[in-house]
């Protein structure tokens, strides 16, 4: 499953563009609800999609997503529930999509069955955000049992030896943090996007994609001058949990990534 | 000064510990560890915490014989003193140690978290005698019941930020803190208040806490008609006050017992016992026993005692549990207010509520206890607690 995003990156590098990956709270708005969320946004040029599982103490996330976790688990999401998303979000629309979530959710299931079921669901790998390269042996070694890939990150803190050790361990791709802070809108344009993606073109040719604080069409534009991806997420995500009812949602969404998608466009 | 029982080079005590961090504040915590090893092996850098210990907190605290209690329960019952350290509670000596740390890394911005606010007020207080910029995240339902804390620390300079997320208390606190870390760590050093977190932080807190302990080993020596300890009894929230007066006594064979927060009882399950009634995972940055659901979503506790009022533990006090090599029990909201009441009323001393946890298991424990030597590690003293104590009736 892997090899979906390996293909995504090399048809969008052909196409000399970069692909945009929306990052969406699983279990938003409501349960029966949240697989229109991805619909709408693949029908409006989303690439790929970040599922996010709803986690109650999101330590890299800002209050946007942080309210969407709490949301969500309050509307009964489940890991299962979100798992079960996956799969219809992949069998809905062809896209690729990465799971997002949390240690202690990986190990209150257990390592190796959780990343046997984000494998059954369809999906290609796993972020987990407070996993540093230094403690992702066993769970990168799920994955790989189970052929889906582990994502790493590197941060504009990330000094070139550890940059080298992130990208020794052949990630899926390397998630290059934008901004130092957490996951939420910034108002300016992101100061270290540039900066931090050359030093990682540098070191490998692992794809890279930039997120954190990407939240509008300009900062996304000046990602997709240099990275080979962008995730947008509170941006995303705000307009869901300000939206009247789900078809408002929908529609927002939709508007949303397809301004995303043409800021993009590199010409 | 050489470090008895470290953790791994990844951090782990036993199976617990480690680093679960997000990237961005891997390299701090790097940075950290390094400043720590090279000031904790430099005799300059002990020279200026012992004289500030000394001079300013008061340090060593006294060692007093509770007579009029052991008498009563036929126990040898002593307190040590902890509250008697300037600023009221035993937190000073970390807020003290990391303040000084903070300033050899450069760092002039200080954050922290505080439950009870005692660890606030410490940190707030090293920071004005150092003269480092402050900053303290505290839940709203405790910036409410330490209203008098909040105050102290505003006195003192430092800027209070509520934090209205969750359960508005001290989970919630040191995740906003760790939040603020992320975007501010080139400039900013965080001085978490107990034995929790990313390693460097527990074995940080912890040798700057051993001091208790360790104090008491020459204050009780068994010499010039002073006993030695059989039983040493201390809170645990985030297990601090306890590390520090149990680590010097690691497999001595003296009785360690942490006590935990029951709350309304731990069937209940509004408690804040994650090592009497949690299961391993991972909560801010390490490995080790906490309140979750099967889920791995983290459970909401519940103490009176603000300081006990969280779903997590020190992972050093994860190992302790599993190899025996402490053992740690629970005590309820009702009962520690009790204990609270007669250690007021027969010693003259007010106790934090967290302190009256331990104190309540003697009392509960006091036939097994008769004829021992018991150390209460009497954490902090109560002035912060009088007006919750007063709305609850007492």
């Amino acid at each position: 499953m892997a090899d979906r995003f390996r293909q995504l990156f090399a048809e969008a590098s052909a196409a000399n563009r970069a692909v945009l990956l929306p990052y969406m709270t699983a279990g938003l708005p409501g349960p029966d609800t949240s697989l229109d969320m991805f619909k709408a946004m693949a029908a409006a040029g989303a690439d790929g999609f970040e599922v996010g599982i709803p986690y109650s103490d999101p330590l890299m996330d800002g209050p946007t997503i942080h309210e969407a976790g709490l949301r969500a688990i309050a509307a009964g999401a489940t890991v299962d529930s979100s798992l079960q998303l996956v799969e219809a979000i992949v069998a809905a629309t062809a896209k690729p999509v990465v799971v997002m979530t949390y240690v202690n959710p990986i190990l209150a299931i257990g390592v190796e069955t959780f990343c046997e079921r984000v494998a059954r669901a369809g999906g290609s790998g796993l972020i987990v955000a407070d996993l540093p390269a230094e403690e992702s042996d066993e769970i990168a070694a799920a994955c790989r049992a189970e052929r889906i890939d582990l994502v790493l990150f590197v941060a504009p803190t990330t000094d070139d030896k550890r940059l080298a050790q992130v990208v020794a361990r052949q990630p899926m791709f390397v998630y290059a943090v934008a901004e130092l802070g957490v996951t939420g809108k910034r108002d300016r344009a992101s100061s270290y996007a540039a900066s931090v993606t050359r030093r990682i073109k540098a070191a490998t040719d692992v794809p890279v994609v930039l997120g954190v604080g990407i939240s509008n069409p300009a900062a996304a534009a000046a990602a997709a001058e240099v990275a080979d991806g962008v995730i947008v997420g509170s941006a995303l995500v705000r307009r869901v949990l300000d939206a009247a009812n789900p078809k408002d949602a929908a529609a927002e969404l939709s508007a949303a990534v397809a301004e995303l998608a043409t800021a993009m466009r590199r010409d | 000064m050489s470090i008895q029982h470290p953790p791994t080079t990844q951090g782990r005590f036993g199976d617990y510990g480690g680093r679960f961090a997000p990237e961005t504040l891997m390299p701090a915590l790097l940075e950290l560890e390094a400043a720590f090893n090279s000031a904790w092996a430099d005799p300059g850098f002990h020279a200026e915490l012992d004289a500030l210990l000394a001079d300013y907190v008061g340090r060593p605290t006294p060692v007093f014989r509770a007579s009029r209690l052991s008498e009563r329960h036929g126990i040898d019952l002593w307190f040590k003193r902890e509250d008697l350290a300037h600023t009221g509670a035993h937190k000073v000596n970390n807020t003290i140690g990391q303040a000084l740390l903070a300033q050899r890394m450069g760092k002039p911005r200080i954050i922290a978290e505080t439950g009870a606010g005692q660890h606030g007020v410490a940190t707030a207080t090293a920071c004005a005698l150092l003269g480092l910029e402050c900053v303290v995240y505290m839940g709203a339902k405790d910036v409410e019941r330490q209203a008098l804390n909040v105050y102290r620390m505003q006195l003192m300079g430092a800027e209070v930020v509520s934090v209205e997320k969750g359960a508005a208390t001290l989970k919630d606190a040191v995740s906003e803190a760790m939040r603020d870390w992320v975007a501010t760590v080139e400039n900013t050093h965080y001085i978490i208040g107990s034995v929790v977190g990313p390693h460097p932080f527990p074995l940080i807190v912890r040798e700057l806490q051993k001091v208790i302990g360790e104090e008491l080993q020459r204050q009780l020596d068994g010499s010039a008609g002073k006993p030695k300890p059989d039983v040493i009894v201390a809170c645990v929230g985030g297990g601090s006050n306890s590390m520090g007066i149990f680590h010097p006594y690691r497999g001595s064979g003296v009785d360690l017992v942490g006590v935990e927060a029951a709350g309304h009882g731990i069937a209940s399950g509004a408690h804040g016992a994650s090592l009497v009634a949690g299961s391993p995972g991972v909560l801010h940055g390490s490995r080790t026993y906490m309140l979750q659901d099967e889920q791995g979503q983290v459970v909401e506790a519940h103490s009176i005692s603000a300081g006990l009022d969280y779903p997590g533990v020190g992972p050093e006090h994860s190992l302790y549990r599993d190899e025996g090599l402490a053992r740690y029990v629970a005590i309820t909201d009702d009962d520690a207010l009790a204990a609270l009441k007669v250690m007021s009323a027969t010693e003259g001393i007010i106790p934090a509520l967290e302190s009256a946890h331990g104190l309540a298991w003697i009392l509960a424990n006091a036939a097994e206890l008769k004829g021992k030597t018991v150390v209460l590690n009497l954490s902090g003293r109560g002035d912060k607690d009088v007006q919750q104590i007063a709305k609850f009736g007492g």
